[in-house]
């Protein structure tokens, strides 16, 4: 196939070349999926992320098959190294550092996961009202918004989990539903906030008010019209909420404010921190639940850069044209606006 | 102005409703929340301090409204009730102490991190797919990962601990005063740098990969290519017409990012024991000590609201659009 550059100055029309700037891609053949599958898998760095993602979840999920037996168990003498019978050492207190690693995974991605639901759930619900009806509706929803976005999370995490935690309070018997429903308050203002913005900027499209004017019931704009447009938004703002509550939730449990005796990430480094693994040169008490904690996270994180990318015209093309110029053998030109490559027809 | 009244207008009622916030939360709890912390407790508080913290919280036979005006009206005077933990000094003073040093940590890491990141991401997206802009940002992505504590625990094991580099602990050497001399300010300094750095290290990526992506979008305006076709200097363009209009969303986002490096400025400071808000939110924590927590959390609330006006002023002085709309 032949092609020709032209690299020209005008302002790439969003979503019309969209396939064409990925089309000597590998990605070639994923064009026939559904689009909001296509944003997610497109790229490789979100690849990479999907893959690191799955490799935890199942961790999570055959926790008793890998680490058999109960994680919080004393098993050998405290601080051993890693060995072949520990492969991460031992704790503090004699446990399995190993086995903690692998049952930790449960809670913390349990809670995250959903925190990431439920917040993207507020966040979307209060975003789009606001941004679909506009008006005096936009003003409230907004001030609300942003009195929870601007109020730092972590000493209003810490007052809420002081207050209402420590299980002999209120409904919240099991920690797990407490965390998630404190983290949920302080997470659900940046995805509405989001969600919001982008929301008013397809209400002013065409597409939507011809869907007023042809006289479509207010639930059908918004749920068939609307919300397709905004999937990747709304799976980049799961993401980052999901990102937000592990990170919060283990610096909570850090600090003593979760349940010292279930095993999760969080809670393996306060013990870390409270048997002083760090001043007797344990480092392996404290470096796998951090490390966890920061794959999970950078494979998320990777995961919204892809999609960013994808979404993105302007961070796509300039891959799209370094790929095509590179195989022409052009010289680069040093032009730094956003060039539009268009494959011209096949050479007969 | 109007901007100027409206924002203010915005951060009296976000701080209306954290103060809200703190006083139905101790009411919430069943029951008495003074006989309820005293349960808690288990009878290791004295009746003086229960009586103390009545007060505090305005519990009376008064009508809830009632109540809650004389709450109102003692935290607008800056009387948060006596901390227990440090009973009887009031949990003002306890505040007063430590304030400074969250504020010196935080806003030293959060400039740094701020300009450098952004200085990174001017450069990355001037020259896209160089060494800057392929390298740095997965990295920066992979180190911004990491919980805050998790690195400043590493750091400390590593440079303070093992190979004994740095200060393991507190800001300033012990034995000296706070005073105005050089070797203070370099004890200062150097105790600095783990706690400063692990927090850069951290939340820098977000900056340059937000700088870098608006740079991107300003890059491809019209009035660019006619500055490049003027035959303006490199540098003129770059940070005179590129960056200053690419930087207006990292502005607005400085604001709302305030807290959350806030947030792990608190986390740090407890694990290298810096004397600031953190080390004694770990001390409310650890000891039950209620009135602290929430004179914290109040404190705090505040200074990123006083943080957020100035980047206002800030952003009225860089975008001319907001002053006249």
């Amino acid at each position: 196939m032949a092609i020709d550059v032209k690299v020209t100055t005008e302002v790439e029309q969003a979503g019309l070349d969209a396939p064409v700037a990925v089309a000597n891609d590998a990605s070639y053949g994923l064009r026939r999926l559904p689009p909001w599958l296509h944003t997610i898998v497109g790229s490789k760095k979100s690849i990479v992320g999907i893959l690191i993602l799955i490799l935890f979840v199942l961790m999570a999920v055959f926790a008793p098959q890998i680490a058999p037996g109960d994680p919080s168990d004393f098993l050998a003498r405290p601080h051993l190294a890693p060995s072949s019978e520990h492969w991460f050492g031992t704790t503090g207190q004699g446990q399995d550092v190993f086995a903690q690693t692998v049952w930790g995974a449960r809670f913390t991605l349990q809670v995250g996961f959903l925190v990431g639901a439920i917040t993207t759930l507020i966040g979307t619900t209060v975003g789009m009202t606001a941004g679909y009806f506009r008006g005096w509706i936009d003003e409230v929803l907004s001030v609300i918004t942003n009195v929870f976005l601007i109020v730092p999370s972590l000493p209003l995490l810490v007052v809420l989990a002081a207050f209402l935690g420590g299980g002999d309070l209120w409904i919240f018997s099991d920690d797990m539903w407490f965390f998630v429903f404190v983290l949920s308050i302080t997470g659900w203002a940046w995805p509405a906030r989001v969600i919001r913005s982008q929301t008013l900027s397809l209400r002013e499209k065409d597409f939507v008010s011809a869907a007023v004017v042809t006289g479509e019931r207010t639930w059908r704009i918004v749920f068939r019209e609307m919300l397709p447009n905004m999937l990747s938004i709304i799976v980049a703002g799961f993401i980052g909420s999901t990102i937000f509550a592990i990170g919060a939730s283990a610096a909570l449990e850090f600090l003593g404010l979760g349940n010292p005796s279930r095993v999760t990430w969080g809670t393996n480094l306060y013990w870390a921190a409270n048997n002083a693994g760090l001043l007797t040169g344990a480092w392996w008490t404290f470096v796998p639940a951090g490390v966890c904690i920061a794959l999970v996270a950078f494979a998320m994180a990777l995961l919204n850069y892809g999609i960013d990318e994808i979404t993105n015209p302007r961070l796509r093309a300039r891959q799209g044209i370094v790929r095509a110029l590179k195989e022409s053998g052009v010289r680069r030109t040093n032009s730094r606006a956003t060039p539009v490559v268009r494959p011209t027809s096949p050479t007969p | 102005m109007r901007f100027i009244l409206r924002r203010l207008g915005f951060y009296a009622l976000a701080f209306w409703a954290s103060i809200t916030l703190n006083f139905f939360l101790p009411r919430l709890m069943p029951g008495d929340p003074a006989s309820a912390m005293f349960a808690r407790f288990q009878g290791r508080l004295d009746p003086a301090t229960i009586d103390a913290m009545r007060a505090a919280y305005g519990l009376s036979d008064a009508p809830l409204w009632r109540q809650y005006l004389t709450y109102l009206q003692s935290v607008l005077t800056g009387d948060f009730g006596l901390s227990i933990s440090y009973f009887p000094s009031p949990v003002i003073d306890v505040i007063r102490t430590s304030m400074w040093w969250t504020v010196v940590l935080g806003s030293v890491a959060l400039l740094l991190s701020f300009t450098i990141g952004t200085v990174l991401g001017i450069f990355g997206a001037w020259r896209r797919s160089g060494w800057v802009d392929s390298v740095l940002p997965p990295m920066l992505l992979f180190t911004g990962s990491f919980p805050y504590f998790w690195l400043a625990t590493l750091a400390l094991f590593l440079l303070g601990f093992k190979y004994d580099l740095l200060p393991l602990r507190h800001a300033y050497q012990a034995g000296l005063s706070p005073e105005l001399s050089w070797e203070f300010f370099r004890s200062v300094l150097t105790h600095l740098i783990m706690p400063a750095g692990t927090i850069i290290l951290v939340s820098i990526g977000g900056w340059m990969l937000g700088m870098r992506n608006a740079m991107i979008s300003v890059l491809s305006e019209d009035y660019i290519t006619m500055a490049d076709a003027k035959g303006l200097s490199d540098r003129r363009v770059m940070f005179s017409y590129a960056a200053r209009n690419a930087m207006l969303p990292s502005v607005t986002a400085f604001g709302m990012a305030l807290g959350f490096v806030i947030s792990g400025a608190l986390v740090t400071e407890t694990v290298f024991s810096y004397p600031g808000l953190g080390w004694s939110l770990l001390t409310a924590v650890r000891q039950l000590d209620y009135p602290l927590m929430q004179g914290i959390f109040l404190m705090i609330t505040l200074a990123v609201l006083v943080a957020n006006f100035i980047v206002d002023l800030i952003y009225l002085r860089l975008d001319p659009r907001v002053r006249t709309g």
